[in-house]
């Protein structure tokens, strides 16, 4: 309880929620692509959503390559189902995905090193991967900057476009 | 036999040659683009990779990449369906250097029956009449009118560019013609930056009558008689049917021997249509030839009971055909009503959206064919085809009745759709009694 003679503290029955506040809640699902954001503390409650969120992007250890042969049950709909399981336990980051349908080679050669790997930094012009399509190799790039967070194909996989080949810490 | 099938196609066409594979024990793969994710479909195949965005020229026109994906799911052979690559004989030659077989002709009579001179000339030493008209461009109104004279009145100015019907213009005289030829050239070069137009008769009443052939590569090949297709909107088939009601037993069969005369001089292998036009008299001229299942293939596979299909793929895998000329019989009577996602009490404007409530009819003597379900997304990338509703009943009288009971089953609910315009034809006294011709739906409706 205040004491009478300090100022009293911002009643927050007065105003709710500041908006200040909302807007760097917002910034902040913003900056890591969240859909759905919601916080509760002793002098607020907030819950913010944004119009037409589906569910979330797939997530790093959820995402099966979607070309691995199953009985009968196509690939893309195994990613669909495992990316909803993982998803509340962590946040969206960006992905990588593939331009083309082809297979995903980590290195550019068969002796040398990986061209990135988990905690490597990278800039847009980054070469990450090499994928192979009709006996042609291509070098694809990352588009995007950061640190790789979690390389989710594995070498010599089969890729389909669209596919997430990294997990990307915007920064 | 393969072990191994992708489905270079999309919608009803890819569920109808996953249905043949499943059928004969064979492994199915199919591509997708972004705008067919989640398609009923492809639950029913072995792998399903996507292939690139809507755009088809990045996904199901994309050779590229459907090559690439055929390799990496290590597939043997690969059907291409009907539109987008069917009938790229550059795909088909890409696929066989590649060792993957094409489902399809071979690239010398695909290439030769896509060629509209090729063609007329395989026809005439065939023994085929082809369309009277000019033999290339036209230079100025004085020579059309020379070919006019030729030829006889009624002409056709049609752009060279032109393609479905577009850029064409009916003259009945030299001063028409000549007005014909001004304007013909004007539009088309405001349209397709080509100015060149030519000539052909044009057949008053005529009727559009296709013959469906199947060659092996042992040298055999069969007719499977014809399908009439005059029920037509701007050159986009609406209604097919088979026997055709509008022509002789001996037309017919005169059809029939001239369509399996044109494959074999083409070299002709795999399955194909030969489209005819065929005057009030019975006299009948070539149009073209399809060297590709086509849509309306289940016409014939309810009145033959053959799966041709199923006969495309043993034939590319070098089967012989199991049955002789005088095996192929019709049987009964066959009716497709095409339904399409478009507004028909609107100017057939495309309605695309999100199909919601899907019932569609049932019973004896119903076939449907349909990719679509609850929930699937018609979009403006591609055709508009939603279902390939199908009777076939003994005589022509209970197709009709089927097919009018049918329409009423239908409930889609989400998009505009045909069944209307196809509950008015079933109606209509022209068509009940055969007689309509390849311009009637523009006249009459």
């Amino acid at each position: 309880m205040a004491d009478a003679s300090e100022p009293e503290a911002e009643a927050p029955r007065e105003a709710p929620v500041d908006m200040e506040t909302i807007r760097r809640l917002l910034d902040l699902m913003s900056e890591h692509g969240l859909a759905e954001l919601e916080i509760e503390r002793e002098d607020m409650a907030v819950r913010l959503r944004k119009a037409g969120a589906g569910p979330q992007p797939p997530l790093v250890a959820a995402v099966a390559p979607a070309v691995t042969p199953q009985g009968g049950a196509a690939g893309q709909t195994a990613a669909a189902q495992e990316g909803g399981e993982a998803e509340p336990a962590e946040e969206a980051l960006p992905t990588i995905t593939s331009p083309m349908v082809g297979t995903f080679y980590a290195a550019s050669s068969p002796e040398a090193d990986p061209c990135v790997q988990v905690g490597d930094h990278v800039a847009e012009d980054t070469i990450v991967c090499v994928i192979e399509a009709m006996k042609v190799f291509n070098e694809i790039r990352a588009e995007t900057s950061g640190t790789i967070e979690k390389v989710l194909v594995g070498n010599a996989e089969a890729v389909e476009f669209g596919q997430p080949l990294f997990v990307v810490r915007p920064g | 036999m393969f072990s191994r099938i992708l489905v270079a196609n999309r919608g009803e066409i890819a569920l109808r040659v996953i249905r043949a594979c499943r059928e004969m024990g064979v492994e199915a793969v199919a591509v997708y683009s972004e705008a067919d994710r989640g398609a009923r479909y492809l639950d029913l195949v072995d792998e399903a990779i996507c292939i690139g965005p809507a755009a088809p020229a990045q996904s199901y026109l994309n050779i590229a990449r459907i090559i690439s994906a055929a390799e990496v799911a290590d597939v043997d052979a690969i059907h291409p369906g009907y539109g987008f690559l069917a009938e790229n004989a550059h795909f088909a030659e890409v696929c066989r250097s590649c060792n993957i077989e094409f489902i399809g002709p071979n690239v010398e009579a695909m290439q030769r029956m896509g060629d509209k001179v090729e063609a007329k000339r395989i026809a005439r030493a065939a023994r085929i009449y082809t369309i009277p008209g000019s033999e290339g461009a036209l230079e100025n109104a004085d020579e059309a009118i020379r070919v006019a004279h030729d030829i006889g009145y009624p002409v056709l100015v049609k752009a060279a560019a032109g393609g479905g019907g577009r850029g064409m213009r009916i003259a009945h005289n030299d001063i028409s013609l000549s007005q014909a030829v001004g304007q013909g050239q004007s539009e088309a070069e405001a349209a397709f930056k080509d100015n060149r137009v030519y000539l052909e008769k044009h057949i008053e009443g005529a009727r559009h009558v296709e013959v469906q052939v199947l060659a092996d590569n042992h040298g055999h090949c069969v007719h499977l008689w014809e399908r009439d297709c005059t029920l037509q909107r701007r050159h986009q088939k609406l209604i097919e049917e088979s026997p055709s009601p509008s022509i002789s037993d001996r037309t017919r069969a005169k059809l029939c021997d001239a369509a399996v005369r044109m494959a074999r001089e083409a070299g002709y292998t795999g399955a194909g249509t030969v489209e005819f036009l065929v005057d009030p008299n019975g006299t009948f001229y070539l149009l073209e030839v399809n060297a590709r299942i086509q849509v309306e293939h289940p016409v014939t596979e309810l009145v033959t009971g053959v799966d041709l299909v199923q006969q495309q793929i043993r034939v590319a895998a070098g089967e012989r055909l199991p049955f002789r000329q005088k095996e192929v019989r019709q049987r009964g009577h066959a009716i497709e009503c095409r339904i399409n996602a478009e507004d028909c009490r609107n100017g057939f404007r495309p309605s695309p959206g999100t199909i919601g409530r899907f019932c569609l009819p049932g019973g004896p003597g119903v076939r449907v064919d349909t990719h679509c379900c609850p929930g699937t997304a018609i979009a403006p990338h591609y055709d508009s085809l939603i279902a390939k509703l199908l009777v076939h009943r003994a005589t022509r009288d209970a197709a009709i009745a089927t097919m009018r009971r049918a329409l009423a089953e239908c409930h889609i609910e989400g998009v505009a759709t045909t069944v209307p315009l196809h509950q008015e034809i079933m109606a209509n006294p022209d068509f009940m009694a055969g007689r309509v011709d390849t311009g009637w739906v523009e006249r009459v409706l």
